[in-house]
């Protein structure tokens, strides 16, 4: 039997590994040292490097980004955190106009083995500005690589990915996952950027799903299968890149499409998903695509209402059954 | 400084001056594309900063930066090329006069987000102090900038973790078109020093000699491992924020009585005290217009970028980042 880990555990362990392997990897962010972190993910590592490697710094998100984009310009591999993804809103500038843009701004002269870590999602009564799914402003971003996982193993396999890539990458844990358990192997192993996983396999429906929807899209086709309807849960892992020939062949195969994220809805990544899906496999769809998202609010703090904006287990159920007509 | 020390300042000053001049009637003849921000009139804080900078040492500069990535070594002709958006150009085409950047003379790059440079400036400086090679960085940004929240937060982060970093101010007494006391009471930028317990230095920016001294002295301190220096330079720009800046704003002879402290002017009088002959200087300044129209013929003469390449350089080749353009 393969040993289980938290997606906190996988991130944690990610990072220890790439900090034993790569003297010039270090992580900075708010509180991430002597503190071990908000969500306790890097709790003990500290201890381990010592504060040159695990740098606290003061509440200054840009600086934070700065910081971490500079050592990676000339040479460095950082790990920066963002407490919350909220949080990007104010650093965005140097995340989007400097990080994302500089390699191309000087026509391919610098590289930039930047790492971004920060969690996302709802679920917590964390309110509009704790709670976000703001994916959509990054992919958006030429410039910027894009990961969202949803397991431990995928967690740890692509945080170990993106660590070694020479492209920023912004990596999206989602704060409701840190303590769900999945196996993990022992040893060491990288899971590349740009593969999506079938999570479950099935002909009838393709359902896109993302991060903590994953799981909440798992459990809708665990229900439909009881009525003889087999999903298909792909799970893109990245978002940039993207594995569109994993979603376009799955829709080949089912001809029918449910994308489901947290994020709302208007200009989300559904949206984008959709749009390949139609201009690429127009032929192959037996019914309109439908999509599962928040509603188009900021996240309210009250849980009866945040359950009512995001996506649960029935509204996906809901599009399944829409799609099969 | 020996003789030939000094006349290689004024080399250098002579060099942005012209350059921007060139630039300035290309762009005015519209053979240059998008804007343009001249830094004619604060020559002497380029200089005065670079000279006291090792080759190995980094700069991050600002939308007006012409002259601090001259002074830091960039090819002329690269830079004329790149500003007139032409392949040859050290970017490519694909900066342009805001995001001027080479590497391989430690400029890290322009920038076209006012204070987007600071907090950057800190990470070069971060590498430098993790690696104990005794590099320093120079990063330029104006009174403007001063006011920006990275400005705030870079400062702080520099001096709680002893950052070799030159900060200089470059106070033109404009932020755009909005002067220094309508955009902050304090008189000098480098009061704010007391904020983060680093020295805080005014010097007259259109001393070349002076600014020498104060980035001299800075550097020690930065790389002594003692920290930032906060240096402000009192200086003014000729051709307003943009050129073709009306420069409406502006106090009645005010232009001219800075005119009249223009940074060339002041140190040519200097070197002719020292006893260069005046001729010795007006030949100097012929070499550096022959240099420039070079640059500026060559620049003309290069292509344009081929259509495909914009697609090029948006992520290093790695294998996702060759699958995340599509």
């Amino acid at each position: 039997m393969m040993r289980e880990i938290t997606c906190r555990e996988a991130v944690r362990e990610a990072l220890r590994e790439e900090l034993q392997r790569d003297e010039d990897v270090f992580l900075i962010g708010e509180d991430i040292g002597f503190y071990g972190g908000t969500n306790k993910v890097t709790e003990g590592l500290w201890q381990e490097f010592g504060p040159e490697r695990i740098m606290d710094t003061p509440i200054s998100e840009a600086a934070i980004i700065g910081a971490a984009l500079g050592a990676a310009a000339v040479g460095m591999r950082p790990v920066a955190e963002i407490m919350f993804v909220d949080f990007i809103g104010v650093c965005m500038d140097q995340i989007a106009n400097q990080a994302a843009k500089l390699r191309y701004m000087t026509g391919g002269k610098v590289t930039l083995p930047l790492t971004i870590r920060t969690p996302g999602g709802a679920g917590r009564s964390a309110a509009a500005q704790h709670s976000q799914s703001l994916e959509a402003w990054l992919i958006h971003t030429p410039g910027l690589l894009v990961v969202m996982p949803s397991t431990p193993y995928d967690t740890k396999g692509l945080l170990k990915a993106a660590i070694r890539e020479d492209n920023p990458v912004v990596f999206i844990e989602n704060k409701m996952l840190y303590n769900t358990k999945g196996p993990v192997p022992e040893g060491e192993y990288v899971i590349p950027l740009g593969k999506a996983d079938i999570k479950r396999e099935g002909r009838d429906v393709t359902v896109v799903a993302t991060s903590r929807m994953v799981y909440f899209a798992l459990e809708a086709a665990a229900q439909l299968a009881a009525e003889g309807i087999e999903c298909e849960i792909v799970d893109p892992r990245t978002l940039v890149p993207l594995d569109k020939e994993a979603i376009l062949e799955s829709v080949a195969k089912t001809g029918r499409l449910v994308v489901v994220h947290e994020a709302p809805e208007r200009g989300g990544f559904g949206a984008e998903v959709a749009a390949i899906v139609v201009n690429e496999a127009f032929d192959y769809l037996d019914a309109p695509i439908q999509r599962v998202c928040s509603k188009n609010t900021p996240m309210p703090f009250s849980p009866r209402l945040e359950r009512f904006i995001t996506p649960q287990v029935e509204d996906i159920i809901a599009a399944v059954r829409t799609v099969m007509g | 400084m020996t003789k030939e020390e000094l006349v290689l300042l004024h080399k250098t000053m002579l060099q942005i001056r012209h350059f921007e001049h060139e630039v300035a009637k290309a762009f005015l003849a519209g053979r240059i594309p998008g804007f343009l921000h001249s830094s004619v009139g604060q020559e002497a804080v380029a200089v005065g900063v670079c000279s006291a900078l090792r080759e190995d040492d980094y700069v991050v500069s600002t939308h007006r930066g012409h002259g601090h990535v001259l002074a830091k070594g960039a090819d002329l002709k690269a830079m004329m090329a790149e500003i007139y958006g032409k392949v040859t150009g050290c970017c490519k085409g694909k900066g342009g006069s805001m995001h001027i950047a080479d590497f391989d003379r430690g400029i890290v790059g322009a920038n076209g987000i006012v204070g987007g440079g600071i907090p950057i400036a800190n990470g070069v400086a971060l590498a430098a102090k993790k690696r104990k090679n005794g590099q320093v960085v120079a990063c330029f940004f104006g009174d403007g900038a001063s006011n920006q929240g990275t400005f705030h937060e870079a400062l702080n982060l520099a001096s709680i973790w002893d950052l070799p970093v030159v900060f200089v101010a470059e106070n033109n007494m404009y932020g755009m078109g909005t002067s220094q006391r309508r955009h902050q009471k304090v008189e000098n930028i480098a009061d704010r020093a007391a904020a983060y317990k680093i020295p805080g230095a005014v010097v007259d920016g259109n001393d070349v000699l002076a600014v020498r001294e104060a980035t001299l002295a800075a550097c020690d301190r930065a790389r002594r491992g003692e920290g930032p220096t906060l240096l402000e330079c009192k200086t003014y720009r000729h051709y307003g924020h943009f050129v073709g800046d009306p420069g409406l704003y502006r106090e009645p002879g005010e232009l001219e009585a800075w005119m009249e402290r223009d940074p060339l002017i002041l140190f040519r009088r200097y070197l002719e005290k020292q006893g260069v002959p005046a001729a010795a200087l007006d030949e100097l300044e012929a070499q550096v217009i022959e240099e420039v129209r070079e640059a500026v013929d060559f620049a003309h003469r290069s292509d344009e970028p081929a259509e495909e390449t914009a697609l090029e350089d948006v992520y290093a080749p790695t294998e996702a980042g060759r699958r995340a353009i599509w």
